[in-house]
């Protein structure tokens, strides 16, 4: 089969977003059930999940989720991952048989800790170790996909529609704090395991509704700082993007934002001189990081989720809040399926992005 | 009256249960409804549906006479093409209210989204109406052809405004009236501000008694003379896009 990149078909697509805000934590059941409501938006080419706070126990290890397409490379992927990790646990990730969900790759989960002496040899951290071991399987390693790399969370998906890939990965049976979801409609490329949303890199993920008319340029911008976008498909990016920013240049998250949805120059103009400086230095610096295009998007890191839009809101986007949880989905009634009478519920304009973090001092 | 229950109903379902009742049901009240699509699509004139819940996208497409009633907020695409007919939101709706709207008449208590009356467009005595009680997103009347859209900028925090950006960009055609007056930059440059006429009193106060009789509110405070009417400047302002001359 031809896979992303290799063939067009000239979005739709269905993002659906929880978390509790005092870190308790709850079961899959409730974002299957809003992200299965718009089941119109999705085509059966893709669903998945982003959970955090789902492994407790193993929370200061990476954890790994990789497809492999078959024994072969597994074994050859894991000669790589014993070679640079002490491996904790390693497993196949418990599935069950669900009628839509097809041609499933071996699904396997590795609980790992980075070798300290190849750590140290490089004058890195782990995280830039293990983010250089990610890239360098997704790239090298043909028939082998990392697509989850962060501690204490993880991502689940597959080609099917979402509420079919939740079933398949049994996911009430885990508890997170914060959950994402995305549906898939794809239009541009075929659907393959790899292609479902979300995409993470360590911690962060993104689930997104749209398409990124700037890939190109944000690529060529990210694959200068060491990343490799393997997968192409535009929302992987986002993803290291954010990785980038916040962790490499350590700019903090609310900056990030502007640099991605900066203000027009128009608006820039009506601001304060202090303020007109910075946003067009930022600007300026970080022009390639600009994200054009339709989109509403979902990132969820180990602090919280951020809903953001384009700035001039090409796609859907509805906030609700209710004691310490915050929703966001493309639909306002795939809020209320699960809860019926919020607080509050509003759509964010485009480019204001909607920042529900964890309370300060929660237990991650 | 009929009563159709539609809590976990497949948006096609509930659809074709309520073509079948209107055969025989001009009165057809429809609870608990959660984002089903399509809702009163192509429905003629004489029939009368209240919704109760989140009404879904495309509600109201292609209608052709019918009257809604919704009581919760409307999504997206609300009155998508629609033809004629009445309808009442008591809530908020979404973006593209209104989506290239022939004819009818909308109100909405609440505020509504982005893009709200894009292209909607007029053809001798066909022309629609959208009145919307709070305020509207970016893109209101983007490349609108004809109608006219209401805004009243009731209940507004002191930092909200009536608009959003773009105003009225790329439209060619139709009137916008907004209460109060509005920053310049807000605005495409295809529209362009004019005076109020008699008519144009006559038309607000009419359509803002609609609105108040509808929502069971008392607006005698409103002054007709405090709104702004914008135009468009060019009635067909593409015609040399595509040609040299």
């Amino acid at each position: 089969m031809l896979k992303e990149g290799e063939i067009r078909i000239p979005s739709g697509c269905a993002i659906s977003g929880i978390i509790d805000i005092k870190g308790d934590r709850f079961s899959g059941q409730e974002i299957v059930k809003s992200i299965a409501l718009m089941h119109e938006r999705s085509n059966g080419l893709g669903g998945g999940f982003a959970a955090y706070g789902i492994y407790p126990q193993y929370k200061d290890l990476y954890a790994l989720h990789i497809f492999y397409d078959n024994l072969e490379i597994k074994m050859k992927t894991e000669g790589f991952l014993s070679e640079h990790f002490d491996i904790e646990s390693a497993g196949n990730i418990p599935t069950t048989p669900v009628p839509g969900v097809i041609n499933k790759p071996l699904i396997w989960r590795y609980f790992v800790h980075p070798r300290t002496y190849m750590v140290k040899e490089d004058f890195i951290d782990e995280a830039e170790f293990t983010s250089r071991c990610v890239i360098r399987i997704n790239k090298d390693y043909n028939g082998a996909y990392v697509f989850s790399s962060g501690k204490n969370m993880g991502t689940f998906k597959g080609v099917g529609y979402p509420e079919d890939i939740g079933k398949f990965f049994m996911l009430e049976t885990y508890d997170a704090y914060m959950w994402t979801a995305h549906g898939r409609f794809p239009t541009n490329t075929p659907g393959w395991w790899g292609g479902a949303h979300p995409f993470t890199m360590l911690n962060w993920s993104v689930v997104h509704n749209g398409e990124i008319s700037s890939y190109d340029a944000n690529r060529r911008f990210v694959e200068m700082f060491g990343y490799n976008c393997t997968l192409q498909t535009d929302t992987e990016v986002i993803t290291y993007l954010f990785d980038l920013l916040v962790r490499k240049h350590e700019m903090p998250i609310e900056k990030a934002i502007k640099v991605v949805v900066a203000p027009f120059w128009d608006d820039i103009d009506r601001e304060s001189k202090e303020m007109q400086r910075e946003l067009k230095a930022m600007r300026a610096v970080y022009s390639s990081a600009l994200i054009n295009g339709p989109f509403s998007i979902i990132l969820g890191y180990e602090k919280g989720m951020i809903a953001l839009n384009d700035r001039i809101k090409l796609r859907p986007l509805v906030v609700a809040r209710k004691d310490s949880r915050m929703y966001v989905a493309s639909e306002e009634s795939a809020i209320r399926i699960i809860c019926s009478s919020p607080d509050k519920v509003w759509s964010p304009k485009g480019g204001e992005p909607i920042i529900a973090l964890l309370e300060e001092g929660t237990q991650k | 009256m009929k009563i159709i229950d539609a809590s976990n109903m497949y948006y096609r379902d509930l659809n074709t249960m309520i073509d079948i009742e209107t055969l025989n049901e001009k009165n057809i009240t429809v609870k608990n409804v959660c984002g089903q699509r399509y809702i009163g699509r192509g429905l003629s004139s004489g029939v009368k549906i209240k919704v109760f819940g989140i009404a879904g996208n495309d509600m109201a497409s292609y209608m052709n006479g019918a009257e809604l009633e919704i009581f919760g907020n409307a999504q997206d695409a609300l009155g998508n093409t629609m033809n004629s007919g009445k309808i009442v939101v008591h809530g908020n709706a979404g973006d593209t209210l209104g989506y290239a709207m022939r004819g009818g008449q909308i109100y909405v208590e609440g505020n509504v989204g982005y893009r709200v009356g894009i292209h909607m467009k007029e053809y001798k005595e066909m022309k629609p109406i959208i009145v919307v009680g709070g305020k509207a997103g970016d893109f209101l009347g983007e490349y609108m052809a004809g109608g006219a859209i209401l805004v009243l900028g009731l209940n507004l925090d002191e930092n909200e405004d009536i608009i959003g950006k773009f105003c009225a960009t790329g439209m060619h055609g139709g009137v916008i009236y907004l209460r109060g007056k509005q920053d310049l930059y807000k605005f495409g440059k295809e529209a362009v501000k004019v005076e109020l006429e008699d008519s144009d009193t006559s038309f607000l106060k009419k359509h803002i008694d609609v609105y108040a009789k509808g929502f069971d509110k008392d607006l005698t405070h409103i002054d007709v003379n405090s709104f702004s009417k914008y135009l468009a400047i060019n009635k067909n302002p593409y015609s040399n896009m595509y040609c040299l001359y």
